[in-house]
């Protein structure tokens, strides 16, 4: 089985094979040509800029890889800011001792994940590491998008809705599920996935319907919807009843004793709107296969102010603290 | 309005003529009383007081002082349930330690400890036996499979500590007034409900073994406080589905075939006889107690750190002068406060409006 060998990294033929022969032919397309640095036009003055870096263990799993979560992440951190996202750039970080084979299919999920999302991978970089010195493979993505609409963010207040684009916990318990080797997990699966699409069309809607918007990865929707209450002069509230979360999710999260709530998502965003605009927006986000599911999970009040909380089942009330650290196993 | 719903507003209309106190024995139903709002439509005299049901949180210093000796002076790695992790032994943590160089390592099940042990037979590899009848079969069953897959470098430090000499002890105390109790679902799946029957012909209380789901802990709730009301002692069984009178003979039988009774320091209680499990003579080659031995500094408890009165039902978390200030779960003085099933976590998490 051919690997990573140090020689990869060296700067000589090996090198040269590896990306012309490999990592451009893959990532590369006619009119783009992948180089140390690329040479960009871009329609207007107002641009977003964002850098990410991915080091997921393990680097392939149900519903995506490290190369399409790293192409998604970074179009994701640039629609959620109301921009077009257009070039990304690809650096790749690979330790000695990685299969050429596994490379290949995670440079193929990335150039597949980049058309979808309607973005080109202009520049790149690849490193190697010796054995031991990294966890196989490390990819960082920065990307550049456009402003052409960007909603008019206006203040939060009393009755905004919270919505979402569909389930949540997907991504973390996938992960979780296979770090575990939980076998009975088989129907979940990473919900990795392009927003901006789904994202410009709420936008080209709903231009002043949008409150707020971020992508709910780390942390889960609680820690998102925790960034806009701390210190704030209202409460966010979920109400239980209205959280999709598929039962694999829940079975797994049951299990290891932590809340989907506070579980990553790779395929979420959360906007809280304007509620007269509420229904459209879900609809809207319906028409896309990232939206099918999308729903209306809680909203803005005037209680617990500063807080996020969410009204169980049974009409109780409790609050979703930030997570202080990575949720554990429980023990019984 | 749903069954569910129909019930919650019950539970939050019932009149009690007395201000009532219950304590559910139940780490996991201190933590799932806040989590699914139960406690919250609780009717305004009925005050929950949370029993020694976290097996983190009784677990004494002096075990994980233990473990970390082992671990650095027998070159093992220790191997536990993610609870321990950040809980503080008398002079550190095993997160601390981790960070030192200690080798540890995060399991899921105990089995995952064997499965280690096998396939790095080079190394050393101690798993931290605690909880409660719950868990100690399936340690069991890991200690009979290491015997049978002649696994010669797996071993447990034993931890594990039997629920219901606690609860005697508790009775027999009268520090506090309990009027009732809800008992823990899965404890109770293994012992049987029947073991639970001395609170009422002893001790002339009512009680009542529940289940997790927010419908059992109305259900079950409301079951006792209808026992408390009509001053009838006696042990219902809210969880049929999960469990039975006699409990699990199977999983008990595999549990006395590796383990015996034996005396257990239990964190704000002291010594309980017979409230412990020891590895039996003949799994003596697996018992890290006797294959290790370590020099240990006398354990210390943490000035100020009141779980010890928390696990005995005496206070509430937030009766504590560190609760929330000196002790979070940033920086956590007690076991209470670090493990997901403590008081004060749940009372840190949930309970703060």
């Amino acid at each position: 089985m051919d690997i990573i060998v140090p020689g990869h990294g060296s700067g000589g033929k090996l090198m040269n094979d590896l990306i012309n022969n490999l990592i451009k032919s893959t990532l590369g397309n006619e009119t783009i040509q992948l180089d140390d640095a690329a040479h960009l036009k871009l329609a207007t003055d107002s641009i977003a800029f964002t850098t990410d870096s991915y080091t997921i263990t393990p680097i392939e799993f149900t519903g995506g890889t490290i190369g399409s979560l790293a192409v998604n992440g970074t179009v994701n951190d640039l629609a959620v800011l109301g921009a077009t996202p257009q070039y990304i750039s690809c650096a790749l970080i690979l330790e000695e001792g990685l299969e050429i084979e596994t490379l290949k299919r995670i440079l193929v999920s990335m150039k597949e994940a980049a058309m979808k999302a309607g973005v080109a991978i202009v520049t790149g970089d690849t490193k190697v590491v010796p054995k031991g010195k990294g966890d196989r493979i490390y990819i960082n993505t920065a990307g550049i998008g456009v402003f052409t609409n960007p909603p008019q963010r206006r203040e939060i207040k009393p009755g905004d809705t919270i919505i979402i684009n569909g389930s949540i916990g997907d991504h973390g318990t996938t992960i979780m599920a296979l770090r575990n080797n939980l076998t009975f997990s088989k129907g979940l699966s990473s919900d990795c996935a392009a927003l901006n699409h789904l994202i410009e069309d709420v936008i080209r809607y709903y231009p002043d319907a949008i409150k707020f918007m971020r992508d709910a990865t780390r942390g889960g929707v609680a820690s998102v919807l925790n960034e806009i209450t701390k210190n704030a002069p209202f409460g966010a509230k979920l109400i239980e009843d209205n959280l999709p979360v598929k039962n694999e999710v829940r079975g797994v999260a049951d299990i290891l004793g932590i809340d989907p709530l506070y579980i990553a998502n790779e395929g979420k965003v959360v906007i809280i709107a304007d509620k007269s605009y509420t229904q459209g927006i879900v609809e809207i986000m319906k028409k896309h296969p990232e939206g099918k599911d999308a729903c209306i999970i809680g909203h803005i009040t005037n209680e617990f102010t500063g807080k996020t909380y969410i009204q169980t089942k049974i009409g109780g009330k409790r609050i979703l603290p930030v997570l202080i650290e990575e949720q554990l196993p429980r023990i019984c | 309005m749903s069954d569910i719903k129909k019930e919650a507003a019950i539970l939050s209309q019932y009149t009690l003529p007395q201000p009532v106190a219950i304590m559910e024995v139940c780490g996991t139903h201190t933590t799932e009383f806040f989590r699914t709002g139960v406690k919250d439509i609780f009717p305004q005299n009925l005050r929950l007081i949370d029993g020694p049901g976290c097996p983190v949180c009784v677990t004494s210093n002096d075990y994980l002082d233990t473990a970390i000796a082992i671990g650095w002076q027998h070159n093992c790695v220790i191997t536990t349930f993610g609870d321990m992790m950040k809980v503080p032994s008398s002079y550190s943590s095993l997160a601390k330690e981790k960070s030192k160089g200690l080798q540890v390592e995060v399991v899921y099940s105990p089995m995952d400890a064997v499965d280690m042990a096998q396939k790095n037979p080079d190394k050393k590899f101690i798993f931290l036996s605690i909880g409660f009848e719950t868990t100690a079969p399936a340690e069991a069953v890991c200690v009979l499979e290491a015997k049978k897959k002649n696994v010669k470098n797996f071993f447990l430090l034993p931890g594990n500590k039997l629920t219901v000499p606690a609860v005697k002890v508790l009775l027999d105390s009268g520090e506090v007034n309990i009027d009732g109790f809800i008992l823990p679902g899965h404890v109770s799946a293994i012992i049987g409900k029947n073991a639970w029957d001395f609170i009422a012909t002893d001790y002339s209380k009512p009680a009542v073994v529940a289940g997790f789901e927010d419908h059992d802990l109305i259900r079950g709730t409301l079951m006792l406080l209808d026992l408390i009301k009509e001053n009838t002692p006696r042990v219902l069984n809210e969880y049929p589905r999960v469990v039975r009178n006699e409990g699990n003979p199977k999983a008990l039988e595999i549990l006395y075939s590796v383990f015996t009774k034996g005396n257990a320091t239990w964190r704000g209680i002291g010594v309980i006889p017979e409230s412990g499990l020891d590895l039996k003579e003949e799994y003596a080659d697996f018992d890290a107690y006797r294959q290790f031995p370590v020099d240990v500094p006398p354990p210390k408890e943490h000035p100020g750190c009141r779980c010890g009165e928390l696990l005995r039902g005496v206070i509430l978390p937030t009766d504590c002068p560190l609760f929330g200030k000196a002790c979070s779960p940033e920086h956590a003085i007690g076991p209470c406060m670090v493990s997901s099933e403590g008081p004060c976590s749940a009372y840190y998490k949930y309970g703060r409006k």
